[in-house]
């Protein structure tokens, strides 16, 4: 923007909006600078839901802080859950039975439906729909009822285990997981009939904060927000892990269908049709589970080899890696956990530069960030 | 390329400053180089078209008791390979110069290892303080790190 000289002199005015405020998806402050309706600067300001997860990790055993990652994204405490599993796995090398890998998948995927079903009611209810937030909740709800049903939990789970899964899915889960996604994939077009392609919605997230290819890969970002700016880089794909190889889905990207490619709009329909995916993994999986074990021999006492390993896994929210260092006592040595949340904060403030106010509400929406990931 | 071409290729660009290859029992295997030659290192392993590590997945600072360190994990989606790089530092004052203008996704992490470590990146373009308050004393992840019995009255 360049100033007129001769127009009536504005005066720029900061503006707190949170860390009280719903359309923040938590507690996320962002100190706006503006200058009438239009922002010159949005600096973001994290931690207040900082809780000292990394600190507290060096404190119990490899696994007591399976709980804790629950904590780490509350929507998606199953991905959570099972990252740590398998960083831990990879760093003791252990073989998990094929049973606990495949309820795993089944449960990781169901828990990005129920995410992504939170992002999409939560987004459309931020840009002035309420009604599709009610069909969110709704069928998040029958996801809640199939983990109340293998774990006990409908959202902390501590489900996964080093090695397997606390336990095996009980009578009728599978069957009833099936009837949820034949109940499920057709409200997925009723979705896109009510709102995505309504004429006021897309006007609201069409060309706004657009992230151009090189910029979301030179930022880190990761999963559905690299996605939508047509990077096709899924870790399920490109460095599987888990009986991920064995199945057959598409990896969604942005298309730049009603604006430029990576704006709101494409991290939007990413989400959409990524639940669509989840819903085939998860037919595939029910229909190949084999019988088995579900927990494979852990020392009780168990101390993983002196090392170092970094194990990213694929969650609803971007890339969650563990670094984590042992040094082969009963406690991890050091543990970063790098999120996608987080990682996405960090380009925030250049991206929403000279947007609108309401525009801000519109990317924080769009990136789908939880505040407990980015503050641990 | 694997771990091993990867160190030759900076050793024989950077000589001494390429320290050592820590192989067995990490994975990403991690290249050790000195504190101040990390920036020119990282520039290379960016640009280089052999190499060209366009992502910084993670950066973390590590308290190695006697020593800081301070470690790159990257990721090339050109070549699909990955390398960790690793920076030894002295317990008294660490720093080292700052990635962010060779990955921009440096800066939250730096700012992160700068609170919680203590760890100073110098130049870079913005070092505050991000998950703790401006006014915490101590770095908390430090292994010698002592709790504060009050903060502001507070009992923590």
């Amino acid at each position: 923007m360049t100033a007129r000289t001769d127009a009536l002199p504005t005066q720029e005015m900061t503006i707190n909006m949170g860390p009280q405020h719903p359309s923040t998806h938590g507690v996320l402050r962002v100190i706006l600078t503006t200058d009438g309706e239009v922002v010159t600067r949005a600096v973001p300001d994290v931690g207040y839901l900082h809780r000292g997860l990394e600190k507290i990790g060096e404190r119990v055993t490899y696994a007591q802080f399976m709980p804790f990652t629950d904590r780490l994204d509350y929507l998606a405490a199953m991905n959570c859950n099972c990252a740590w599993a398998w960083a831990v796995e990879k760093l003791a090398k252990i073989e998990v039975p094929e049973r606990a890998e495949y309820l795993r998948v089944i449960v990781c995927e169901l828990n990005r439906i129920s995410s992504h079903l939170i992002a999409f009611g939560s987004y459309t209810a931020d840009m002035g729909a309420f009604t599709p937030f009610l069909y969110a909740i709704r069928e998040r709800e029958r996801v809640n009822d199939l983990f109340e049903m293998i774990c006990g939990n409908r959202l902390t789970y501590n489900y996964a285990r080093v090695g397997g899964v606390s336990g095996d899915a009980p009578p009728g889960f599978l069957e009833k997981t099936k009837e949820f996604l034949d109940y499920f994939e057709p409200k997925l077009d009723e979705y896109n009939n009510l709102i995505s392609y309504n004429k006021i919605f897309v006007h609201r997230l069409a060309n706004v904060a657009v992230i151009p290819a090189e910029e979301a890969v030179a930022y880190g970002l990761t999963g559905p927000n690299l996605r939508g700016s047509g990077v096709p880089f899924d870790l399920r794909k490109d460095e599987p892990y888990s009986v991920y190889p064995k199945f057959d889905f598409k990896v969604c990207v942005g298309t730049g269908e009603r604006g430029k490619l990576g704006d709101c709009f494409d991290r939007y329909m990413v989400r959409i049709n990524e639940m669509r995916e989840s819903v085939k993994i998860v037919r595939q999986a029910v229909a190949q589970i084999p019988d088995g074990p579900v927990l494979a021999k852990v020392p009780r006492v168990f101390k993983p080899p002196v090392g170092e390993v970094y194990f990213r896994s694929e969650c609803p929210r971007g890339e969650t890696g563990i670094y984590l260092i042992s040094d082969g006592s009963v406690n991890p040595y050091r543990l970063k956990i790098r999120t996608g949340s987080f990682v996405t904060m960090n380009l925030f403030e250049k991206v929403t530069r000279g947007l609108m106010i309401a525009d801000i509400v519109a990317v924080i929406g769009s990136f789908d960030i939880i505040l407990p990931e980015i503050d641990r | 390329m694997e771990a091993q071409a990867i160190f030759d290729t900076l050793q024989g660009k950077f000589g001494d400053a390429v320290v050592e290859l820590q192989g067995e029992g990490f994975s990403p295997a991690f290249v050790v180089v000195a504190p101040a030659a990390v920036k020119e290192v990282s520039r290379f392993l960016k640009e280089d078209p052999d190499l060209s590590f366009d992502s910084l997945m993670c950066l973390s600072g590590v308290d190695y008791k006697e020593k800081f360190a301070v470690a790159y994990h990257l990721h090339s989606l050109k070549h699909r390979h990955a390398i960790g790089l690793k920076a030894m530092l002295p317990r008294e004052n660490p720093s080292l110069p700052s990635v962010d203008d060779v990955w921009p996704a440096a800066n939250f992490h730096e700012r992160e290892a700068f609170d919680l470590f203590g760890i100073v990146f110098e130049g870079s373009k913005d070092l505050r303080r991000i998950l703790l308050p401006e006014d915490w004393e101590g770095h908390p992840l430090r292994k010698d790190y002592k709790y504060p019995d009050f903060y502001h009255g507070i009992k923590v």
